[in-house]
């Protein structure tokens, strides 16, 4: 298994605990990954909400370059995910678009490169079974909530690789590793994503009505699988308490979880880079604590 | 909630209908978008009032409205609407058109914050969070907001203090360049 590896800006700063774990747990699997030579960034909501055409030119750019690696595309970061898979959406479907960004990009693009969220990848394309069978250290009693937020389901005809209401994919990924998932009814909710920017006291409410429903649903730490989820939840839970008292809630990626119990080591995955620790979240879980 | 809306050109339905790509007509005010907004309780006018007030042509309530700032562009109304409108692309879209109208906006975040994401991607090819951070802060005054974060972020290698370019930042100039040439109204 191969892929053209899109990392995105915030993998190279905010998130660079989720570059490192997604690339440790791809190298481990045996999943191997190209990075995009020179990629630039996606736009992101900025882009769509200043103009339509930067929106899909930014991402097509990309993948015309992925598109000469002759690899789908793969990437960790939620934003970057859906921005690519709605420009390859736009391309396809609104022959205007095509011909605009083709203009803009100064080359031919059709729309052929495919688009991989890591969780896809590992869930669907790896598969479940084959990752319970590498798992060397179970997450053994490890209860987490599943947060996917909006972007990997929304809008369920661009993304759609699980359901855009309730999902599972990271549940089952996270069972096969071990852990217990718990049931609860915030996955796809909102954190108010880049808005942390602009109006921080609503993501401070967001995130206090996320992680209060997480706790009350019996979870210790949530998994995610986007920089800004993450983000928002971990380095932002101090403004998230200012709404009132929630006990300190490790929110880690994914993959970290599942590195861990894939038997990679803590500075492998990029652990100590949460701001809110698992240290003694983990040192309490035997299979967990490598 | 009493204000009298002042019926207007129809021509702002037609026009939304075409930037977003989508059936603004069809909405039948279920408030399905309301309900599951996130940010509703932030409002002044929800989801589907902007849907409604598009529909009577309010021009001025809608572009000048809060709403589209607060907007977290989460997709939810969007994949939930029974009629299969794309109300985020309508947020969009109403956004792009206050910009251009150059409309006196009730919160001006949102703009600056996009106006500094972008300039920092015009120049890199990438995102450079913390010349970012500086020029938003410039725009806004907001000088003190998120500085206690910024020592934890630094200690934890979250905040780079140089850029990282892309190699091909160049290109990226041309291709905001010739985006603004493609969408210069006539």
């Amino acid at each position: 298994m191969k892929y053209a590896f899109f990392p995105g800006c915030s993998l190279e700063s905010t998130a660079w605990d989720f570059d490192r774990s997604t690339r440790a747990v791809c190298g481990k699997l045996g999943i191997e990954l190209v990075d995009i030579p020179d990629w630039v960034c996606c736009g992101s909501t900025p882009a769509h909400a200043t103009s339509a055409a930067l929106a899909v030119a930014l991402p097509v750019m990309n993948l015309q370059k992925a598109q000469s690696l002759g690899l789908p595309v793969m990437t960790a970061c939620a934003s970057c995910y859906a921005r690519l898979r709605t420009a390859n959406y736009k391309v396809r479907t609104e022959p205007e678009d095509r011909r605009r960004a083709e203009r803009i990009t100064g080359g031919p693009y059709a729309g052929q490169t495919e688009v991989h969220h890591v969780l896809d990848v590992l869930v669907n394309h790896f598969g479940v079974r084959r990752i319970r069978a590498k798992v060397e250290q179970p997450l053994a009693g490890l209860r987490v909530a599943c947060y996917y937020g909006c972007l990997l389901t929304r809008p369920p005809e661009v993304v759609a690789f699980d359901n855009p209401e309730h999902p599972i994919a990271m549940d089952d990924l996270l069972a096969a590793a071990g852990a217990e998932p718990v049931e609860w009814p915030y996955k796809t909710e909102c954190c108010g994503a880049s808005l942390a920017m602009t109006n921080a006291k609503a993501v401070g409410r967001l995130g206090y009505k996320l992680l209060t429903m997480a706790r009350q649903a019996g979870a210790e730490c949530l998994a995610v699988a986007c920089p800004l989820c993450q983000m928002n939840l971990d380095l932002r839970q101090a403004d998230a308490k200012a709404n009132g008292d929630i006990p300190q809630t490790p929110v880690l990626y994914v993959t970290q979880l599942l590195g861990l119990a894939l038997g990679l080591g803590r500075d492998e995955l990029g652990i100590e880079a949460l701001t809110v620790s698992a240290d003694s979240l983990l040192a309490a879980k035997p299979g967990a604590s490598s | 909630m009493t204000r009298t809306v002042l019926w207007g050109a129809d021509d702002l339905l037609q026009e939304v209908q075409d930037r977003a790509g989508t059936p603004v007509g069809a909405c039948f005010q279920c408030h399905k978008c309301t309900t599951g907004c996130p940010m509703g309780p932030e409002m002044d006018f929800l989801p589907s009032q902007i849907m409604r007030l598009v529909h009577l042509g309010a021009e001025t309530e809608v572009l000048g409205s809060q709403a589209i700032w607060l907007c977290a562009s989460c997709e939810t109304c969007t994949a939930r609407c029974p009629m299969g409108i794309d109300i985020a692309a309508v947020m969009d879209a109403l956004r792009i058109m206050a910009i251009q109208r150059k409309v006196a906006l009730s919160d001006t975040h949102g703009k600056h914050f996009n106006r500094s994401f972008l300039g920092s991607v015009r120049r890199h090819g990438r995102v450079f969070e913390a010349g970012m951070m500086a020029a938003y802060k410039l725009r806004t005054l907001d000088l003190l907001a998120d500085v206690g974060k910024v020592p934890g972020m630094l200690a934890k290698g979250k905040l780079a203090l140089l850029p990282h370019r892309s190699g091909s930042a160049k290109e990226v100039r041309d291709i905001f360049r010739r985006a603004a040439e493609e969408e210069r109204e006539p």
